[in-house]
């Protein structure tokens, strides 16, 4: 079996890391807090939970929710990104300890700058951290139905008039092309228009080198429409 | 082939579901035991939608529906396939697991006291070269004055300096001591450069600050000061040391014909013990310190302290170096 996973970019390791940042500041004020209720009791006391609490927070928050969480904190789950072995294997305690105990030199000099500069440059985006424990962050995907409706109308559709081309086609398109294609016709409005029509263009292109439909299928039909049809042929369930 | 994707889909979307629930269950449920009839299902499941998988190659498809299936078979891949024995908690073996980590890596230990050593000297020779580079050696304002001032000082205290704060002391002494540690460490990465320049500057302290009190004649009382809390921190810091230089050598792997990943695999558990440890006999040297330490004659003997100190010394040795070994 082989499967890849969708790696994490750094961006959106930073943004899970500003709400776990915001977690830990919560969990040690509030457990400042309780320590300060103490402090009626015994100030001695109350000062030394205090700093306990704080560094217990700062340190064993990222350790606590990864174990517990399978590779998710608070962050990561918010953004859908999982801590996983490289090797795909289930993730070691020493591990989730290891990766968060050198975070602390992950965060020199200032904001997570080494830690951020490794990510950027190792080929797996890994930190310091994930690179020692033999770790990666991917993003988890979930069961996105995409709206044929409306990427591709049901209206009538000449390229179904030849069902074994229509097959041909579907069978050869690649997945990511057929991705871009998505991409293009729900992003459409936001392109400019010289570029949108260089882009359909190209992909018209791609679509038509895969399957030759006599020239009377095609006639009048402009790149973007082309695109339209032969999506709705590759995600249709008519063949 | 698939001929029809969304009739495969709609077929199959029951199996996905469900494979999904019984993984996240088992995701937020960790120490949720498994039933032979449960296992046998997962195994199911994890087939069916790895043969999803596989079927989805052959035909073109939006690529997010490949995506999840992937996420899903990788998941149920992470819990099916381990092959590392899982570890299981007892406090004995807790325990015992220390000292044989750190006698596995004892050359990485010896190598972080050779530097911490090296570091000693350099500033034992320093102070007593231009004793005026106190300053610079040791930019810490209750080592900064003379010895003899401060042991007067000490000594002759009419009250408890500490009283009402020595256990916020103690706590902020476990936290700093516990992050100095996990830096050694942690530095390791820097194929080691970085645990040796912290090692060999907290050596130079030491040195200095050893070759300011034996000069002016306060060996004893620098004895009973730092024995009580020094006997267990500074083997602590070696220990992160020792942790930084196998972390290191995994890194590096010089000689080995395994991969770095393997090595790291390898190193995972005993760089974590080892580390772990070393933050425990920390908690102590913390409590130690606020509460012995600080303390000195007439109020605690230094024969008393150096006595307390050598004790620990020797039961550390003794724990480091024989528990837990084989038969």
């Amino acid at each position: 079996m082989v499967f890849s996973y969708e790696l994490a970019t750094p961006a959106l390791r930073a943004l899970a890391w500003v709400v776990d940042a915001a977690a830990i500041g919560t969990a040690a004020y509030v457990l400042n807090k309780i320590a300060g209720v103490l402090s009626g009791i015994n100030s001695d006391w109350a000062g030394a939970l205090g700093a306990v609490f704080f560094f217990l927070a700062s340190i064993g928050y990222g350790i606590f929710f990864e174990w517990r969480w399978r590779g998710q904190t608070i962050g990561k789950r918010i953004f859908r990104l999982r801590v996983v072995d490289a090797q795909g294997l289930r993730l070691q305690f020493p591990q989730v300890a290891i990766r968060n105990l050198l975070r602390l030199v992950d965060s020199l000099p200032v904001f997570y700058l080494l830690g951020g500069s490794a990510s950027l440059l190792t080929r797996r985006c890994q930190r310091l951290g994930d690179l020692a424990a033999n770790t990666v962050v991917a993003r988890e995907r979930l069961m996105e139905e995409p709206d044929l409706e409306q990427i591709a109308p049901a209206k009538y559709n000449s390229l179904l008039l030849y069902p074994h081309l229509a097959a041909r086609l579907r069978s050869l398109a690649r997945p990511e092309v057929v991705g871009y294609a998505i991409e293009a016709v729900t992003q459409r409005d936001t392109y400019l228009p010289a570029a949108r029509v260089e882009l359909f263009g190209e992909l018209a292109d791609y679509f038509r080198g895969l399957v030759q439909f006599p020239p009377s299928v095609l006639e009048g039909l402009t790149d973007e429409q082309y695109v339209r049809s032969v999506l709705r042929v590759v995600m249709s369930s008519r063949v | 082939m698939i001929i029809d994707l969304p009739r495969f889909v709609a077929a199959e979307r029951p199996y996905w579901d469900e494979l999904n629930g019984l993984l996240s269950t088992m995701e937020t449920e960790p120490e949720r035991r498994m039933g032979m009839a449960e296992i046998q299902r997962l195994h199911y499941l994890n087939e069916r939608c790895s043969a999803d998988l596989s079927r989805l190659d052959t035909f073109a498809r939006d690529p997010s529906l490949r995506a999840f299936l992937e996420s899903l078979v990788s998941r149920a891949y992470s819990e099916i396939h381990e092959t590392r024995a899982p570890i299981k908690f007892s406090w004995k073996n807790a325990i015992l697991a220390f000292p044989r980590a750190f006698r596995r890596h004892l050359g990485a230990f010896q190598l972080s006291c050779a530097v911490t050593l090296l570091g000693c000297a350099f500033g034992w020779f320093a102070i007593h070269q231009d004793p005026h580079a106190k300053a610079v050696l040791m930019p810490f304002s209750h080592l900064s004055g003379s010895p003899g001032e401060r042991v007067a000082k000490e000594e002759g205290a009419k009250e408890d300096r500490l009283s009402g704060v020595k256990s916020t002391f103690a706590a902020e002494l476990m936290t700093h001591n516990i992050q100095v540690t996990i830096l050694v460490f942690a530095m390791g990465l820097t194929w080691g450069f970085g645990t040796i320049v912290e090692l060999f500057y907290n050596g130079v302290i030491l040195g200095a600050v050893c070759a300011d009190y034996i000069a002016s004649g306060q060996g004893t009382f620098l004895t009973g000061w730092l024995l009580p809390h020094g006997a267990v921190e500074i083997p602590s810091v070696l220990l992160g040391g020792q942790a930084g230089f196998v972390l290191a050598s995994a890194l590096i792997g010089w000689g080995g014909r395994t991969s770095r990943a393997d090595r790291l695999r390898a190193a995972a558990h005993d760089l974590f013990v080892i580390v772990a440890g070393a933050a425990c006999l920390l908690i102590w040297a913390g409590i130690i310190e606020s509460f012995v330490s600080q303390y000195h004659q007439p109020v605690m003997p230094y024969a008393a302290k150096i006595a307390f100190g050598v004790c620990e010394l020797i039961a550390l040795t003794v724990f480091l170096g024989w528990a837990g070994r084989e038969q």
